[in-house]
């Protein structure tokens, strides 16, 4: 109780606290405190990994890939979007940033200028009589149809660009089931064998180590070839979450009891990050997404790693599919478990 | 007894007196006057947005840069990370429904509707004067629930951490424990509240105008706040009834929500954004109608348009209750009913355009001063024009799958309500302060206000847009150093606007004291609504005799 009290008081306060007072604060809270998402983590069903470059797989078929700099992350200072690697996400990023910021830019700069020429034309010292002119047809008219016309000149893009991001995947598209849980994520591949992938917020020195951005690098990453449409079926465990990838201009709401479908193609190498963008509870804020492209060859090795199935290798794995597909893919599961977290649990208690 | 006051008028001690007023806690706490009511309600907003706001400062000292600084502390020792972070979430779920719920709409339809619906069309008062006050005294245990829910378990934590939109299943399963009950029970209270005062503003503006005052004489200010009365009628219930659902599903075991047993929390969404848009409408079209008023009086000129003026509200009304699911783009829509709600709200820009560029005509040709309230009016319109545009942007569902949930969101809707609703709002109070105390407010304090909040705002909120473009996701407590920049140019923001509220209270408080008195009509001839031939403070009772409009 005490501690709410407090917080209130210190609400009160903090209206009229100047600046300096919360730099001051800052500093001794913040070295205990940046660890603080990293105990959170480690709470988590699969705990955090030791840090290290490895990802816990094989070495020989996948080892994480090093993110660019300023591309599938925020950039510091940053204004404009980040670089769109989708096709969708590119025309998205064109119509806004050719189209709706120059109309909208025209648009504020053109009332502001009109105030400006009113106030300083129409000033009791430069106007003293005013007119008593309310109405005029013609310019009301005008004023109603031109924003009609330029909504039509926003709307034929736009409808265009929701017509594209509703095409469906193609009947052999990959697929994966995105689930969200409080608070990670968990990728499945049934085409593959149907293994997941838990994916957990790494803690600030692993990241650093991995150099990868804090909060928004994880253990094990989602990986998807490059190029291809990836069917991505979306639904949360528990509450609403949102699966977000900024840079492939894609979101969609992980909702419990309902399936969400939607096609995710990146035509770029690399590492893309987001963050659960729906309310989730206490750590929302720390359930980051990404999301790791690779050319088709290195994501079938990236599957077998983690003891999955790729089509092509039926042959090697006539044993696996003689006792059947359910059981293939329980053993598959079951591999990548003993493969993800406890091992790296136990490294960890070491 | 019978005396001769001063200007004539013939007063009797015991009876017809007008400015007869009750002892103390009669007349503030069994009111039925419909002014009383009317500064209770302004009181009691100032309360609560003294609360949100320093909810809000909470939140951008945590926010200030990188990591958790305060959450930790303000939570308590011994208390674990996760209640620290649930703490995040019931600020912001508490900032929000203060400023919605307790500030807002309090001022604009308690306060100033209360205050000056009546006046505007010739009426002794309210339809319902016991109803008015019923209403105003349901905000209270309302506003004392959802403080109170701050001491009680709401899943991880102490208080509601569900966000003002109380999404289910985060709501229902996802946060056990009394505090969503409380917060529930407080929006149960706090919209009965308002149908109430909607009930009664329909029927005061139906039936009680003067004689010869036509609806299409009536002041705009009345338009406005007959519009909204009908948006709370027709959207609050719809609220109503989400609520309740989700107290039942979390008390009774029904599964209205819950897709386990043939529910959907994607319908509760439906529900409450049903409610939900139209609710930013409440929130805005009375500050409409104030902005129009203040620039007719500053131009001296009547406002160019009315009719159009008028029927843009109306029609803003009604397209309102026909784009919810702009709120809902992400949750998995067919492409058919994406480009339906992406076409729709797009509408509702050109009543809005009608709206801004009628106001500018007002001032062509008039003859301009620039007295407190008429800039706060002038701020209003191009904050309001660029909270506007970025709407636009968010309207179109193909580009809201980057920008949704995020903060260019934060933003755009911030400009339109912390920049345009609480813009019209101090308007709205600096043009009829000295009317409802009776005494001049400070001109210089006044603008030193406008144009310190105006700058501090603008640093707040502007560089949101930035963090959004980036995909920085609202509702975090904490952020990659990326997002550092950006968050804390916006904290500085808060300090600034900080002092802007400051200077308003204070001016405030020396008015009361020390400010001039106000005549009657203290705007001259360009004030021409009704309550300007009353005298400031106008009588307890006013137009026993009603007036006569040609």
């Amino acid at each position: 109780m005490t501690h709410y009290v407090k917080a209130w008081i210190l609400a009160l306060g903090l209206i009229l606290t100047p600046a300096a007072a919360s730099a001051q604060d800052a500093l001794p809270a913040a070295p205990g405190a940046e660890a603080a998402p990293a105990e959170a983590s480690s709470d988590a069903e699969t705990p955090a990994k030791e840090a290290a470059l490895t990802s816990g797989l094989d070495p020989a078929l996948y080892t994480p890939m090093k993110p660019t700099e300023g591309v599938g992350m925020p950039v510091d200072k940053g204004l404009d979007f980040q670089p769109q690697v989708s096709e969708t996400g590119k025309q998205a990023k064109w119509i806004n940033n050719v189209i709706l910021l120059p109309i909208m830019t025209v648009i504020c700069l053109f009332v502001l200028g009109l105030l400006f020429y009113v106030v300083i034309k129409f000033r009791r010292g430069a106007n003293p009589e005013p007119s008593k002119t309310t109405h005029n047809t013609f310019i009301e008219v005008v004023w109603t149809v031109v924003p009609v016309l330029i909504l039509l000149v926003i709307a034929v893009p736009s409808i265009s660009l929701l017509a594209k991001q509703f095409e469906p995947a193609p009947e052999d598209a990959l697929t994966i089931k995105v689930t969200g849980y409080q608070w990670y994520w968990g990728y499945s591949y049934p085409d593959n064998g149907d293994f997941e992938i838990i994916s957990n917020m790494l803690p600030q020195e692993e990241a650093d180590a991995r150099g990868e951005p804090f909060q928004l690098a994880v253990d094990n990453r989602m990986v998807i070839p490059v190029g291809k449409p990836v069917k991505m079926l979306i639904t949360g465990a528990d509450v609403i979450h949102s699966f977000a990838v900024p840079a492939a201009w894609f979101k969609l709401d992980a909702v419990p009891g309902r399936i969400n479908e939607k096609v995710m193609q990146i035509d770029e190498v690399g590492v893309y990050y987001g963050q659960c963008s729906e309310l989730c509870g206490a750590r929302h804020g720390f359930m980051p997404i990404a999301v790791e492209v690779l050319p088709e060859d290195k994501f079938n090795d990236w599957v077998r790693a983690n003891g999955g199935t790729v089509k092509g290798d039926e042959a090697a794995d006539a044993e696996v599919d003689a006792e059947g597909e359910e059981s293939a893919e329980e053993t598959a599961a079951e591999e990548t478990t003993t493969e993800g977290a406890p091992a790296d649990a136990a490294a960890a208690a070491n | 007894m019978t005396t001769i006051a001063a200007d004539g008028e013939i007063l009797d001690d015991h009876a017809h007196d007008a400015d007869h007023k009750p002892a103390f806690f009669q007349r503030w706490f069994m009111s039925t006057n419909h002014k009383d009511i009317g500064t209770l309600y302004l009181i009691f907003a100032i309360v609560a947005g003294i609360i949100g706001g320093a909810i809000s400062g909470m939140m951008r000292m945590e926010l200030a840069e990188p990591g958790i600084q305060y959450l930790s502390s303000w939570v308590g020792a011994g208390a674990s990370m996760d209640e620290a972070l649930h703490l995040w979430n019931v600020l912001i779920t508490a900032h929000g429904l203060i400023m919605v719920f307790f500030m807002v709409m309090p001022a604009m339809i308690g306060g100033f509707g209360n205050w000056f619906v009546p006046l505007m069309i010739g009426a002794p008062d309210m339809a319902f004067p016991r109803m008015n006050n019923v209403s105003f005294w349901l905000l209270i245990p309302a506003f004392l629930l959802l403080l109170g829910s701050t001491f009680v378990p709401g899943g991880t934590g102490l208080g509601a951490g569900t966000g003002w939109t109380v999404y289910a299943p985060l709501s229902t399963t996802g946060s056990v424990g009394p505090a969503v009950d409380m917060a529930i029970l407080s929006l149960h209270l706090a919209g009965a509240s308002s149908i109430l005062g909607a009930v009664n503003f329909i029927t005061t503006i139906f039936n009680m105008r003067a004689p010869g005052m036509t609806l299409h004489k009536m002041p705009l200010f009345v338009w406005s706040v007959l519009v909204t009365a009908f948006l709370l009628l027709l959207a609050l219930p719809v609220l109503a009834a989400a609520i309740t659902m989700l107290l039942t599903d979390r008390n009774f075991g029904t599964t209205f929500f819950d897709a386990a047993g043939g529910g959907d929390p994607v319908l509760y969404q439906h529900l409450f954004w049903f409610f939900g848009h139209p609710e930013v409408y409440i929130m805005i079209l009375p500050g409409f109608g104030m902005i129009s008023h203040i620039i007719s009086t500053f131009s001296r000129k009547p406002i160019f348009g009315y009719l159009g003026m008028a029927y843009a509200m109306v029609a803003i009304g009604v397209v309102g209750f026909v784009v919810w699911a702009h709120h809902m783009f992400t949750t998995g829509m067919s492409v058919n009913v994406k480009m339906y709600f992406t076409a729709a709200t797009m509408v509702i820009a050109v009543p809005t355009g009608i709206k801004i560029f009628s106001w500018i005509a007002t001032m062509w040709g008039g003859s301009m001063t620039f007295k407190t309230p008429m800039v706060w009016a002038l701020g209003f319109i191009f904050m309001f024009t660029v909270g506007g545009v970025t709407g636009v942007v968010l309207a179109n569902g193909g580009i809201d799958d980057n920008l949704h949930d995020t903060y260019y969101v934060v933003a755009h809707f911030h400009y339109v309500l912390s920049l345009g609703a609480v813009f019209s709002i101090f308007a709205g109070f600096y043009y009829w302060f000295p009317k409802m105390s009776g005494r001049h407010y400070s001109e210089l304090l006044g603008q030193l206000h406008f144009w310190i909040f105006f700058i501090g705002v603008n640093i707040l909120f502007f560089p949101m847009h930035f963090l959004g473009n980036q995909s920085m996701p609202r509702r975090y407590p904490d952020y990659p150093e990326q997002f550092a920049y950006w968050n804390e140019i916006a904290s500085i923001g808060y300090v600034v606007m900080a002092v802007g509220v400051l200077i308003f209270f204070v001016n405030i408080a020396w008015s009361l004291v020390a400010g001039r008195k106000a005549e009657a009509n203290y705007w001259g001839e360009g004030a021409t609504t009704l309550e300007w031939t009353l005298s400031s403070p106008p009588p307890f009772h006013q137009f026993e005799t009603l007036p006569q409009i040609k």
